[in-house]
């Protein structure tokens, strides 16, 4: 590749600001919408999409000279299928108050797009290492944008943050905040608030 | 990067030693955690039957007709009988763990074991975060009813006879569904266990 390749450290960082994956390239928004309702589901979430992330991107930047091109969508769905049960079933087996509460979201690991769009744009075209550190960046982007939404979303719907009562008897909650209109209400403010953060650094 | 197209064989034979490998890793994963999913199931299960049952010292699962009954001993005697109840909720399925007295006339206590219910409302019949002196009224009401003829759901009232629950207020269906999927099971446990010949199993 001719690209002058960026350093490693902004391989990382990418994932966290310029191309957060919820608040830049709006990828993966199904799970974003749907579990943060708490703080924990949105760790949770994020933690288990992180790890199927950066498995997938280990296993397809390894086989990427091997995968003819005609299969590679479908090599790379077997591939994330398989890390996704792993995830479902280590919840299950280990966290199973969690994994009740993410529900069926868990296994539609599969079709998040983030993941496969990260295997498509990079993984399949970049070495091991590099791929490593951009499914680090990527899924740590995306799991503190999901939490800092279950926070946001549990805090107005449930007068709490990680389970722990923080506003007392006079708070009524916004039980809107908890339901699907919520997270779209929470995730608009979110972006618009990004945008505008790197609006003002454009004209600065 | 050049993109050289492929013989459909090498397709084939890629594509399978990936599902293959996939299947490898999954067979070795699932016979680790299966028997841990198995036994965070049952310790559920276990929980809830001690919730929902009288104060007992022993308990011991019955068949009969076919339906698994949760026997609870204080010393001797029986003193409650749990079951499980499963039935279509408003999202799908619902299934709790219902107590009752051994001659399944009054209800001892009411436990929910797995449902999919709307976030913040459907939800509410386990856990009401807006009722912080008793977020877990919904099932605590059933405590003390007797089913008899039948449980009713009642809106925006408080309960004045002995089968009467109040229903959640912006989640009716749900409140409606755990009364009517506990009407039909009751009915239907009672035959069993009071028909059929029992099968000890521990």
């Amino acid at each position: 590749m001719a690209k002058k390749q960026i350093s490693i450290w902004q391989e990382i960082v990418k994932g966290l600001w310029r191309e957060n994956p919820v608040l830049a390239t709006l990828l993966g928004l199904c799970p974003t919408l749907a579990v943060t309702n708490t703080a924990v589901n949105g760790l949770a979430m994020g933690l288990a999409t992180s790890f199927v992330l950066l498995s997938s991107s280990l296993f397809i930047s390894i086989l990427r000279h091997f995968i003819p091109h005609q299969v590679r969508i479908a090599s790379y769905i077997v591939i994330i299928a398989a890390f996704v049960t792993v995830a479902d079933r280590f919840l299950a087996g280990f966290f199973p108050v969690i994994s009740q509460s993410l529900g069926p979201y868990v296994p539609l690991i599969v079709v998040n797009c983030l993941i496969l769009g990260r295997q498509e744009a990079f993984s399949s075209k970049n070495k091991i290492g590099r791929s490593l550190l951009d499914g680090i960046g990527m899924g740590l982007g995306f799991s503190l944008v999901l939490i800092a939404l279950g926070m946001v979303r549990e805090l107005l719907g449930s007068g709490s943050i990680f389970g722990i009562t923080l506003l007392g008897e006079w708070f009524e909650p916004w039980m809107v905040m908890i339901l699907p209109p919520g997270a779209f209400l929470t995730l608009g403010f979110f972006i618009a608030i990004a945008n505008w953060i790197n609006d003002r650094r454009a004209t600065a | 990067m050049t993109q050289h197209t492929s013989g459909s064989g090498k397709m084939v034979l890629v594509l399978t030693l990936i599902a293959a490998l996939s299947g490898a890793i999954l067979a070795a994963w699932d016979s680790y955690t299966a028997p841990k999913i198995t036994y965070h199931r049952e310790q559920a299960l276990l929980v809830a039957i001690s919730q929902v049952l009288p104060a007992h010292d022993s308990t011991r699962t019955v068949v009969r007709n076919g339906q698994t009954f949760y026997e609870a001993f204080a010393g001797d005697s029986l003193v409650g009988v749990g079951f499980q109840a499963l039935g279509n909720g408003f999202q799908g399925q619902i299934r709790m763990m219902l107590g009752m007295t051994p001659d399944l006339e009054s209800i001892t206590g009411l436990e929910i074991l797995e449902q999919v219910e709307t976030p913040g409302l459907g939800t509410k019949i386990v856990h009401d975060p807006s009722q912080r002196s008793e977020p877990e009224w919904f099932t605590n009401q059933f405590n003390g009813l007797l089913p008899r003829p039948e449980l009713t759901v009642i809106k925006n009232a408080t309960p004045t006879h002995s089968n009467e629950i109040q229903a959640i207020t912006g989640a009716t269906i749900s409140s409606q569904a755990v009364v009517r999927i506990l009407n039909q099971q009751i009915e239907s446990a009672r035959q069993a266990f009071r028909t059929g010949s029992g099968v000890v199993h521990g």
